[in-house]
């Protein structure tokens, strides 16, 4: 297979991200002007400035006129993407592809999803016609089955693992209570996220991401032209999905202590990217903690410690937000929430501000060197055995 | 002449039971003694039917009769949902007889005067709280494979019991109905029906004796079923000297359509070979159906049944009678009619398909050239979960992926079953349910439960 990568010709020169919430006072066209605004800010440009437009959203709106109406654009070309959970890293990727292909100068990526309108507790998907035979099981269900097989293949006990998944969930909370813009601010320790009861199979509520309204958007040029804009751009180094087939949920051989979609796009990322070993290359990680379990599995799939030794690392504290490789510095999914076509960017946001020494006092990891200048963001969307996944890598 | 008659039959009863003691503290009176079977919240008369024609040998079945008094839809026939999940022919018609307990003793008789035939009766019954209905109802179903014996009764796809004769009586009284849209039937004074059904028993009965040639003598074992069951002891007293039928299936109540088929049912299970036996059957008016075993039939072992029990509310809930709070989840959508369709041999049969390599796919693959009949094979649980955000009629959705012996693998809902009682490691087999009803539309698919 041919995935060549786009290392170091695409620069990023603008991210915004607005504040996470259930947003009752803002629509969807509110949440696109915070986000968009921000961003044309931080790179001096006007709507009119931006040549292209990429608006990632999965259920709150169909077509680029989502985008088009509310900023009032003028012959400008909108497309709207979808690639679930990963739909804000797909307009990323769109929108850099488009100007390194020299079709624009500059492109702009947005996410944004609306999901407090529903009148629904979670987030639920758009129900497309089917012969009615399809699963109804919640993805909090069917990413709790990773848990028990996970301790099973390492031979950890059921009750360390359990707080094991805790301390990620309580790690990701402490993070997001330094992060103005994150949903749950408040610290959770592990003991209280041990304590409350289970929902679906052994996992809490607290366990699962944060349900949320949000919008970020990232603004792209080619790398020759970031000096017009900003001093200190993102290159893109990076940017790698995998569609799986879905062969994982009927397969006798999965056995639900690994996502093998993710394994393939991490190794097409890192190869793009020229990475040998990531722990000690990456500066930090976002990472697509939906579930807690979830979030340990990644740790392994993506390369950051061996196999069966991820439950001992999150007990180290090696991906705290003084640890080794801070993990979610922002907070995660879990305390910042999940505005399911914004959550990517949202990651890129915290990379921006990270990487270049942006980032609240309280929340500044301190892995960030001259040599070691490299964030790693990942989205996956789907269900054990049949996901769909992303990673990008960015420097400075 | 080849003998005419039964070649295999089998029944059904649901998992759960309802402890009848519980019902007079919440409904202000009612209930009795013992228990009930009760239908799960995912089973319907189709769905019942269904499981009890599995059990059958279907060999040569040519067309489908299906009766009951609580059809899961009128104006559409349930017979072809019961005929797609056996896999019949396409060329074997399905036919409904639906409306009343008489339509399934009218079905078996035309049946019986035909080519081979399946014929199965299946019935969900239900009264107001506190109501006898209620109490003295029960649910399950009846199959039999009826039809001409190939070789006079000898070895498989033989009749094990001959049609010796029918009686019959025929009035029009009132005793019970039920107006469509109304919750439960109604009945007029016990003792008018009472009066009605001995006569119309005793017309029958008569009329039997003279068609078939026989004495009262002659026939060894009887069964009696009818709603109302003061009749139907009046009419046994007044016609055998020692209760027709002993024991443990007058104690599982009345079955509606079901009821004749399932006694009859006992009949032949505790029947020798060259009985006579003799059913009747009180429901606006009499049927007497005499048969006699042949040298092919052996007794069956009595199946004790495996019950649960179901706590009074729940089946309140599952009921409809009883209307909670649901989850802030949206409603599941309807199937769609043409993808349902398109899919069916899935969606009803449960048939996979396999690859070259011998793989198996569930669901079926499109590049697959070979299809894999998958509802008779059994498996274990390789991991499961309990998910209580789902939306489900019955929280919470217990779900296991489970691994078949000879290959494929399917994460599935289970049912018939506590959370605290699965495993990694359980043995399940498949039974076809009712996943949901949405927008009317009744949504049918295949759940794992476990072997006992």
């Amino acid at each position: 297979m041919s995935s060549h990568g786009i290392k170091d010709r695409v620069a990023i020169i603008s991210v915004s991200c607005t504040r996470f919430a259930e947003h009752w006072d803002k629509g969807v066209d509110e949440l696109l002007l915070d986000a968009t605004t921000d961003a044309f800010k931080g790179a001096g440009l006007t709507a009119d400035d931006v040549d292209a437009y990429w608006l990632g959203t999965a259920q709150s709106g169909m077509s680029g006129m989502v985008l088009a109406k509310p900023l009032g654009l003028e012959g400008k070309p909108v497309t709207r993407v979808e690639n679930m959970c990963a739909t804000g890293s797909e307009a990323l990727r769109q929108a850099a592809y488009a100007v390194a292909a020299g079709a624009y100068d500059t492109a702009m990526a947005v996410g944004v999803e609306k999901v407090k309108d529903s009148g629904y507790q979670g987030l639920n998907a758009f129900p497309i016609p089917t012969d009615g035979t399809n699963r109804t099981l919640t993805a909090a269900a069917m990413f709790s089955m990773v848990a028990p097989a996970y301790a099973q293949r390492y031979g950890v006990d059921p009750d360390e693992l359990r707080r094991v998944l805790a301390r990620i969930a309580s790690k990701n909370h402490y993070n997001g209570a330094r992060n103005p813009k994150a949903l749950f601010r408040r610290e959770m320790s592990v003991d209280q996220i041990c304590g409350m009861p289970a929902v679906a199979g052994g996992l809490s509520v607290f366990d699962c991401a944060g349900v949320a309204d949000g919008a970020a958007a990232a603004i792209v040029c080619r790398v020759e032209d970031a000096h017009r804009y900003v001093d200190d751009p993102l290159i893109i180094k990076a940017l790698s999905f995998v569609a799986g087939n879905g062969s994982g949920l009927t397969d006798p051989a999965y056995d639900y202590t690994t996502f093998p979609e993710i394994v393939r796009c991490a190794e097409d990322a890192y190869a793009q990217a020229g990475i040998t070993d990531p722990r000690t290359e990456l500066a930090m990680a976002e990472v697509h903690d939906c579930f807690t379990p979830t979030e340990l599995v990644l740790m392994e799939d993506l390369g950051f410690c061996e196999r069966g030794t991820a439950w001992q690392q999150v007990l180290d504290g090696a991906f705290d937000l003084d640890g080794d490789l801070p993990v979610n510095p922002d907070g995660g999914l879990k305390s910042f929430g999940h505005p399911t076509g914004a959550s990517g960017l949202r990651m890129l946001y915290e990379a921006w501000l990270q990487l270049r020494g942006e980032a609240p006092d309280d929340r500044r990891i301190s892995t960030v060197s001259p040599t070691r200048n490299l964030a790693l963001t990942h989205n996956l969307g789907g269900y054990p055995g049949e996901m769909v996944s992303f990673v990008g890598i960015f420097g400075t | 002449m080849p003998a005419r008659g039964i070649v295999d039959y089998a029944t059904y009863r649901p998992y759960r039971r309802l402890d009848l003691t519980e019902i007079a503290s919440v409904a202000g009176g009612g209930g009795g003694r013992g228990t009930r079977p009760v239908a799960s919240y995912d089973e319907d008369t189709t769905t019942m039917a269904v499981a009890a024609a599995r059990r059958c040998s279907l060999d040569g079945v040519g067309s489908l009769w299906f009766s009951t008094t609580t059809p899961a839809y009128v104006d559409k026939t349930n017979a072809t949902a019961i005929h797609a999940a056996l896999r019949l022919d396409p060329a074997a018609p399905a036919f409904d007889a639906n409306g009343s307990v008489r339509s399934s003793v009218g079905a078996l008789r035309a049946a019986l005067a035909g080519a081979r035939s399946l014929v199965v009766a299946s019935d969900l019954r239900t009264g107001l709280p506190g109501s006898p209905d209620e109490a003295a109802g029960s649910d399950g179903a009846a199959a039999f494979v009826v039809g001409e014996g190939e070789d006079e009764g000898e070895g498989d796809g033989g009749v094990i019991a001959e049609v010796v004769g029918w009686g019959s009586a025929t009035a029009e009284f009132l005793d019970r109905w039920r107006t469509p849209g109304d919750p439960a039937s109604r009945v007029w004074e016990e003792r008018f029906g009472e009066g009605r059904y001995v006569a119309a028993g005793r017309a029958a009965w008569d009329d039997a004796l003279k068609a078939t040639g026989l004495a009262a003598d002659d026939i060894a074992r009887a069964a009696v079923v009818g709603s109302h069951t003061r009749a139907c002891t009046q009419f046994e007293r007044s016609v055998f000297a020692e209760p027709a039928i002993p024991g443990s299936a007058k104690t599982e109540g009345f079955a509606g359509a079901a009821a004749p088929g399932l006694a009859l049912a006992r009949l032949l299970d505790a029947a020798a070979p060259g009985e006579t036996l003799a059913l009747v059957v009180l429901a606006d008016g009499a049927d007497v159906l005499v048969l006699r075993t042949t040298d092919a039939h052996r007794p069956r072992p009595v199946e004790e049944p495996v019950g649960a029990p179901l706590a009074y509310g729940t089946y309140l809930r599952w009921r409809g009678l009883l209307t909670t709070e649901p989850p802030r989840r949206p409603e599941p959508a309807r199937p769609s009619a043409s993808a349902a369709g398109r899919n069916a041999d899935w969606k009803f049969g449960f048939v996979g398909s396999q690859d070259d390599a011998g793989t198996v796919h569930l669901p079926p693959a499109p590049l697959d050239a070979e299809a894999r009949p998958m509802a008779d094979a059994t498996g274990t649980v390789v991991t499961f979960t309990v998910d209580r955000l789902a939306y489900s009629p019955s929280p919470p959705v217990v779900f296991a992926v489970v691994d078949f012996d000879g290959g494929g693998r399917l994460p599935v809902e289970l049912t018939d079953v506590d959370p605290a009682d699965v495993a990694v490691g359980t043995r399940v087999e498949m039974t076809f349910r009712k996943l949901f009803t949405a927008d009317g539309i009744h949504n049918y698919f295949w759940k794992a439960r476990p072997i006992r």
